[in-house]
């Protein structure tokens, strides 16, 4: 299998690498990792006459914690340098949890965190916790740099609300009272597989109450998506099994299944009530974010 | 990281193979899975689905597992490679291929390269794996033939050897 011919660009900084995007537009794309990329050039789903690789950008890698803004987590960090890292599995173990189910290891060397975005991908893994935890996505053009909620960077299968010439730089956890949450995924082998469902939850616990909640599915929309009826259910009450078994027979209505070869919507939907309980009981069990 | 040089068409890339300096002129499209079976012949890294599921052509770059078939030539510039044949010693197996053998862990032996690779990756940063994390370990080689049984019992084995 061959990569179809393309001429290789190695911008030294993220301007001149959204400089490049805009000179050769629908012809070019942008290479982090590859291992999604690669694959679709293979297939002959791609053929892109110019790729704008991010290896030289490091100002992309970095994973740190930035005092009144949160955890920033660059694009081109890999799934396993997420899964390892120090700051993210003090704060928001989830994230690392969610980066540790994808894949297998070769691929969690390579793939990136921007990517598994950028792909925009309806069973991708990162995008519910990562919204569960309201973040925010940093996207950078070559005259302004904006910074919008991650989940309104989801258009549709594969559209984002990139631009031409922008490049996703960085994710942004901001600083919150959530008390836990958790990704669960369903997918049919435990390594290589993809999500036949998914669910994230965070949740803010006070007293048996439940303060704040966010339920984001994956896998059964065109993009990750609120069950914001299912939260409505919990927001404001006092957590109780009931209450939960509630939660995911709602979440399961408000779902939006396609069938496909990895699932029926009956079946998805069936997973999406049993992951949104079980992912709401881990989040308030559990004692971290 | 270094930029490879650019020739016309053609990219010098740089890398340390097996502890040996390495150099090329590769095309952009040239996968790290070419470059080291065609012009190093390091024919020990194999070529499976050459899509990044079966793990056939796992070698390590920086220590870590990736598989050659989804990185680009021009993309491994300026780093270290180990493949299977950079695991001997002196002439002497790595204790993992040592266990391999002795627990009949090869059958057809197209996995093993890739198989042995991952392993190698765990134990250096997990000397003590418990079989769960054997098998996750290696989650991204398949092997059509063993079952894998034999192959977790060699890694162990090989674990066991560390202490």
């Amino acid at each position: 299998m061959i990569v179809p011919e393309f001429e290789y660009l190695s911008p030294q900084s993220v301007q001149e690498a959204c400089a490049l995007l805009i000179q050769y537009g629908a012809n070019a794309k942008v290479l982090a990792g590859g291992s999604d990329l690669l694959v679709k050039m293979k297939d002959g789903l791609m053929k892109p006459a110019y790729l704008v690789s991010l290896k030289n950008l490091d100002s992309l890698k970095a994973i740190r914690y930035q005092k009144g803004a949160g955890v920033i987590i660059g694009a081109r960090a890999t799934h396993n340098e997420v899964m390892n890292n120090d700051i993210l599995q003090a704060k928001y173990r989830s994230v690392c949890e969610a980066a540790h189910s994808m894949a297998a290891d070769q691929i969690r060397n390579v793939g990136t965190i921007g990517g598994n975005l950028v792909n925009a991908v309806p069973s991708a893994d990162l995008p519910p916790i990562l919204i569960a935890l309201d973040s925010q996505a940093r996207i950078v053009g070559t005259s302004r740099e904006r910074t919008i909620p991650l989940e309104d960077f989801f258009l549709g299968p594969g559209k984002t609300a990139l631009e031409s010439g922008e490049i996703l730089a960085e994710i942004i956890i901001p600083d919150q009272s959530t008390t836990g949450s958790n990704y669960i995924k369903f997918g049919l082998r435990r390594a290589g597989a993809l999500a036949v469902a998914g669910v994230a939850s965070s949740i803010t616990v006070s007293d048996g109450t439940c303060q704040d909640v966010r339920i984001v599915l994956g896998a059964v929309a065109p993009t990750p998506m609120r069950a914001r009826q299912a939260e409505q259910v919990l927001r404001g009450k006092k957590i109780s099994q009931e209450l939960i078994d509630e939660a995911g027979r709602v979440a399961a209505v408000e779902s939006k299944p396609i069938n496909d070869i990895r699932g029926s919507i009956e079946y998805r939907r069936n997973l999406v009530n049993v992951l949104t309980k079980r992912s709401l009981k881990a989040a308030i069990e559990k004692g971290h974010v | 990281m270094v930029t490879a040089i650019k020739k016309g068409n053609l990219h010098v890339v740089r890398l340390v193979v097996n502890g040996e300096e390495h150099a090329a002129l590769v095309k952009s499209n040239t996968t790290l899975l070419d470059l080291l079976r065609e012009e190093f012949d390091y024919t020990g890294t194999k070529k499976g689905c050459e899509l990044g599921d079966c793990g056939a052509c796992t070698v390590l770059m920086d220590g870590k597992t990736v598989n050659s078939c989804l990185v680009l030539a021009v993309e491994a510039n300026g780093h270290t490679v180990t493949t299977i044949e950079g695991l001997e010693r002196n002439g002497e197996l790595d204790r993992l291929q040592e266990e391999f053998i002795n627990q009949a862990a090869v059958q057809c032996g197209y996995c093993s390269p890739g198989m042995i690779l991952s392993a190698k990756a765990l134990l250096v940063r997990n000397p003590h794996p418990s079989e769960r994390e054997v098998r996750e370990a290696i989650g991204g080689n398949l092997c059509r033939c063993t079952g894998y049984v034999r192959i977790v019992k060699a890694i162990l084995a090989a674990a066991e050897a560390n202490s």
